[in-house]
């Protein structure tokens, strides 16, 4: 398929600009400083919306199919959030208009924040972060700032080694070392290690619960001790709270600080890789740490409030991924309090009854009760056949792949989650698939090798992408 | 509605399946004292015919007014095509593009973004987005950091003072100092840059056209990095000035699209950018789309580059972003596409209304302009009392323009002011005459 | 100079090795380092080598240079202390080199040693191939 460029055309108009209703004047900008060229393609309206029509076929989204993408909570986007967010009352406001011209906008933030802390216990939450990574940025950036203004020199951070890289990445970007905390034949977090690593540098762990493993640890309130009893901090990496959502609050679990994922358990779309939305909450005593403004109310006048007294600063221009906001909103609104606590009952529900059907095809490495999501791996798959032929060859039969190759601590590893909003009969057809995918594997291997065939292209060679980088379109 | 599709019934074959009497007994791994007895506090739920006028009640209470606003949110003309294109469920309802096979079209688009941010900034390499222009320039301050191995950022009062505020927070976390250089005439005071700028100097941060809307020099500002060997990153807030201006010859150019199609909203979200020269390339955080083939030779695109990102380097990485602000950075890309070479002349637009409305406003009694500096869209008035006037305005649902003093205290009663193709001439004349009682 | 065979190659036996997979041929003062077969092999292809600037200082067993595949990014640590003198300048075009000829063409980098003794401290070649095949 062309690219846009390809199909540019000299003279072509899509767009058809007013006349200039001022008199014109020449030389405002020195020709000097003026752009020499503007290499921009020439087109109507029919050629752009054909190539992105097209494009979009080539494409997968919720919509299409099943997508069981471990880690990710592909679950149904509702359209009722779509059309909400683009209210004009919400997208034609501009965040520097005087506040008394925005109280919607902070109205529905403030409700939010709400009830965010009573979803998951915690004191108060800022809804500033633009991702999940972006929030646990915010969260290390909180740790940090707390130890200097105790005079702590705290200089690490605790990580499971089954935790997802951006965990890590967080901790380096605030300048702490970051200590590996080996896992248990569980899967959960090995006490022994834990305890043995806590000394008086340990700032905090950050924990995924239920790990990425889909494993809830049945330890969560003696590591909140240990953590708590030697000063350090706990942070929860939120990603998972589709499990627990409604049925368990993240701060009873001993939390004192979290990120939620709002286009992940909240129902806000992915979009091709964002824009998201990562909230953080805290509890009380952290409050003032949290990036400003936060959003209050004073008697019936809601108010951007910048005086937090130990705050780490800001974090992005403005307030937050406000459109995203609102879809997340209008989603805790549908579902309320009656509604809510189903997803994490039915997320959980499905996964183990997926994971029950599949177990006696694949290898499971811990076989065990599991929350929202579970790990297969290909463990004893007969000839040669690897993760990455088996999620190949799901594309074929019209699914997108589960999550391969993480966590890192299961060779070969298949993170299924097929979410609350997937019915029994999608799921017995994707079990039915990959019991025929695992005869193919025995009696057929070629067909996995070669996957995917049916696709718009097949394998891609990503050696080539890597050792001859072509990023960009040259004529 | 809660969307959850299976019916009780079949719920009680899965339990079956699974072995239990009970949903809730899967969650016996959880302690007992854990699960929650009472439901939330929240409100009840509701059918989407009530959601839809509980919020739209909401959304009543932002009062729409025709405002000269810009700081860093700008309020442009977006095709038709754009909303359609982004509202296809094919592109919004999908994930990051792990699979490329199934989502040629996804990284296609994204591809051809960056294309389009090399096309506009004249940089070698762009990604695939930032979550912002303020989070990009943060990066960008890191990167030089990790590329020169310096300690020192020097920045212009002249940059958004909330972008400033952002980069100040990030690099208080990782021991970079930020040096803050004063504006004289609206623009970067040059013998101030003098002064601060030293060996230690990983670079220099401006954005063009700066937070007044003033047009910097960058050429000169260039000089004086070159000779400390510091990076110059430009920074583009208000990305329809690209139709007329250049980055300059900067090392990084970052910034944010939101002028390409993205609505006000609020203020989020927007789509950062980020490009470099070449050489600068495997030290960019975000994603990158690369152009390959798949077994038959067939071209396709597909994520690369991947070992500079969190997933591979985890603590080494040099950034932890994953979830970027792809589906805004697929906006500007139809939008570009649909103004293309009439990017040009939508600037003008925009040029020649904001100096209309300048020219008018300059010869008012009580008002006159803060600065005699180049400008694009954007330019600063001084009045005698602008809470006054704001409020006088909003009687007639007007807003002329956001009171500096917020951000500035020497620029208390100055008044930025924006002009776009969305304001007609007898909305500037309205405004000026408004002004004038 | 090495026939290399259908699937392994042998570990030359005028070169000293490390327990982390990368090997060191000394002329004069002068070792010239790579990396195994076996740690090729285990990378898979190669798309990328981070070299060292020349007459940088190199610490024994600390990084000295970095190497990357499709999936993963790997430390070179230096077999014995010293300043890089030269550098693989070919691996910029042709990182596939560390792959095809490990001993050869796909040397990484050259260090001036600062003190020779330091070589006793690493393995013969049948010494590393234990631990090669152990792993």
């Amino acid at each position: 398929m062309k690219l846009i460029f390809e199909k540019s055309s000299a003279g072509r108009k899509a767009v058809e600009l007013p006349k200039l209703d001022v008199p014109e004047k020449t030389d405002l900008i020195p020709t000097n400083m003026l752009r020499n060229e503007l290499s921009l393609p020439e087109l109507s309206e029919i050629d752009v919306m054909r190539h992105y029509t097209e494009s979009s076929k080539k494409n997968f989204g919720v919509d299409n199919g099943f997508y069981p993408l471990g880690s990710c909570t592909m679950k149904y986007n509702p359209k009722i959030n779509e059309d909400i967010s683009r209210l004009p009352g919400f997208t034609s406001i501009h965040p520097l208009a005087p506040e008394s011209l925005n109280q919607g906008a902070l109205q529905l933030m403030y409700n939010l924040e709400k009830d965010l802390c009573e979803i998951t216990g915690m004191s108060r939450f800022t809804l500033q972060p633009a991702a999940g990574s972006h929030g646990e940025l915010v969260g290390v950036m909180i740790i940090k700032k707390y130890f200097e203004l105790k005079n702590e020199n705290r200089t690490k951070i605790l990580i499971p080694d089954s935790a997802h890289g951006t965990n890590p990445a967080s901790a380096a970007l605030c300048e702490f070392e970051t200590i590996q905390i080996k896992s248990n034949d569980g899967g959960c977090v090995d006490l022994e290690d834990l305890r043995k690593h806590m000394d008086k540098d340990v700032a905090g762990l950050m924990l995924t619960n239920p790990n990425t493993l889909g494993l809830s640890d049945k330890n969560i309130l003696e590591i909140a001790k240990i953590l708590h009893d030697n000063g350090s901090l706990f942070y929860c990496d939120g990603a998972n709270a589709n499990a627990v959502v409604g049925v368990v609050k993240i701060a009873d679990m001993g939390f004192d600080i979290v990120h939620l994922n709002l286009h992940k358990t909240f129902s806000a779309p992915h979009g091709i890789g964002g824009p998201g939305s990562g909230p953080v909450g805290v509890v009380k005593h952290l409050d003032d740490f949290l990036p400003v403004p936060l959003i209050d109310k004073n008697k019936d006048n809601y108010c951007l409030n910048y005086n937090l007294k130990n705050s780490i600063g800001q974090v992005r221009a403005f307030y937050g991924n406000f459109s995203v906001l609102v879809k997340a909103y209008t989603y805790v609104k549908s579902l309320g309090r009656e509604g809510l606590p189903e997803v994490a009952k039915n997320a959980v529900l499905n996964a183990n009854y997926l994971m029950s059907k599949l177990k006696k095809h694949f290898d499971l490495p811990y076989d065990t009760v599991c929350k929202h999501e579970f790990v297969l791996s290909d463990k004893g798959m007969p000839n040669h056949i690897t993760t990455i032929d088996i999620a190949k060859r799901l594309l074929d039969y019209g699914y997108h792949a589960p999550t391969i190759y993480f966590p890192l601590i299961v060779h070969g590893s298949i993170m299924i989650e097929p979410t609350e909003t997937e019915s029994k009969q999608t799921m017995d057809e994707f079990a039915d698939v990959m019991v025929k995918i695992r005869k193919e594997a025995s009696e057929n291997p070629e067909l996995l090798r070669n996957a995917p065939s049916t696709t718009p292209v097949k394998r891609l060679d990503t050696v080539l992408a890597a050792r001859k980088p072509v990023l960009k379109y040259e004529e | 509605m809660d969307y959850i599709p299976n019916t009780e019934a079949e719920k009680k074959e899965m339990l079956q399946e699974v072995g239990v009497n009970d949903t809730l007994d899967l969650f016996k791994d959880i302690d007992e004292k854990l699960i929650l007895k009472e439901p939330l506090k929240i409100s009840n739920r509701l059918s989407e015919i009530d959601v839809r006028k509980k919020i739209e009640a909401i959304a009543q209470k932002n009062k729409l007014m025709k405002n000269f606003l810009g700081a860093g949110c700008y309020n442009h003309f977006i095709p038709s095509v754009v909303n359609h294109i982004i509202s296809r469920s094919e592109f919004y309802t999908a994930y990051t593009p792990y699979q490329p096979e199934i989502s040629q079209g996804a990284l296609q688009s994204i591809f051809e973004f960056q294309t389009y941010i090399c096309k506009l900034t004249g940089m070698d390499v762009a990604n695939a987005s930032m979550y912002d222009g303020s989070t990009a320039l943060a990066e960008a301050a890191f990167m030089a950091h990790s590329i020169t191995g310096k300690n020192k950022i020097i920045i212009p009062k002249t940059i958004h003072p909330e972008y400033r505020k952002v980069v100040e927070t990030y690099c208080s976390m990782h021991n970079i100092d930020c040096v803050e250089i004063n504006y004289n005439n609206g623009t970067v005071d040059i013998e101030n840059l003098k002064n601060e700028i030293d060996d230690n100097t990983a670079a220099v941060l401006v954005q063009n056209p700066n937070f007044f809307g003033c047009i910097e020099d960058i050429d000169e500002i260039e000089k004086f990095a070159r000779e400390k060997k510091a990076l110059l990153v430009a920074c583009v807030v208000e990305a329809v000035s690209l139709g007329v201006l250049e980055p300059g010859n900067a090392d990084i150019v970052v910034g944010d699209i939101q002028s390409f199609g993205i609505p006000l909203s609020f203020g989020g979200p927007a789509s950062g950018f980020m490009a470099v020269k070449k050489e600068h390339m495997r030290k960019m955080p975000g994603r990158l789309v690369g152009q390959t083939a798949d077994t038959d030779g067939k071209k396709g695109f597909i994520l690369t580059l991947q070992t500079r990102e969190q997933h591979i380097r985890r603590e080494k990485a040099t950034s932890n972003i994953c979830t970027n602000s792809a589906l805004m950075a697929l906006a500007a890309t139809v939008y570009l596409s649909m103004l293309g070479k009439q990017l040009k002349n939508l600037a003008n637009l925009n040029l020649q209304k904001s100096h209309y409305a300048y020219e008018k406003i300059k010869h008012l009694d009580g008002f006159e302009p803060a600065f005699s500096s180049l400008f694009f869209n954007e330019f600063v008035i001084k009045c005698n009392d602008s809470e006054k006037s704001i409020s006088k305005m909003q009687e007639n649902n007007i807003v002329p323009g956001l009171d500096l003093g917020k951000y500035y205290p020497e620029l208390k009663n100055h008044l930025l002011i924006c002009v776009t193709e969305m304001h007609s001439k007898g909305d500037i004349d309205t405004l000026v005459e408004l002004m004038k009682e | 100079m090495n026939i290399m065979e259908e699937n392994e190659m042998e570990n030359p036996k005028d070169m000293k090795y490390t327990k982390e997979h990368e090997w060191i041929k000394v002329e004069n003062d002068i070792g010239t380092v790579g990396i195994t077969d076996f740690a090729q092999d285990a990378l898979t292809d190669v798309v990328f080598v981070e070299l060292p600037k020349i007459g940088k200082k190199v610490e024994r067993f600390k990084t000295a240079a970095t190497i990357e595949s499709v999936k993963s990014v790997s430390d070179i640590f230096a077999p014995v202390s010293g300043e890089i003198a030269e550098v693989n300048q070919q691996l910029a075009e042709h990182p596939e080199f560390v792959n095809k000829e490990p001993y050869d063409n796909g040397w990484i980098f050259k260090i001036k040693i600062t003190d020779k003794n330091e070589l006793d401290n690493l393995m013969s070649s049948e010494e590393y191939e234990k631990i090669a095949k152990g792993e």
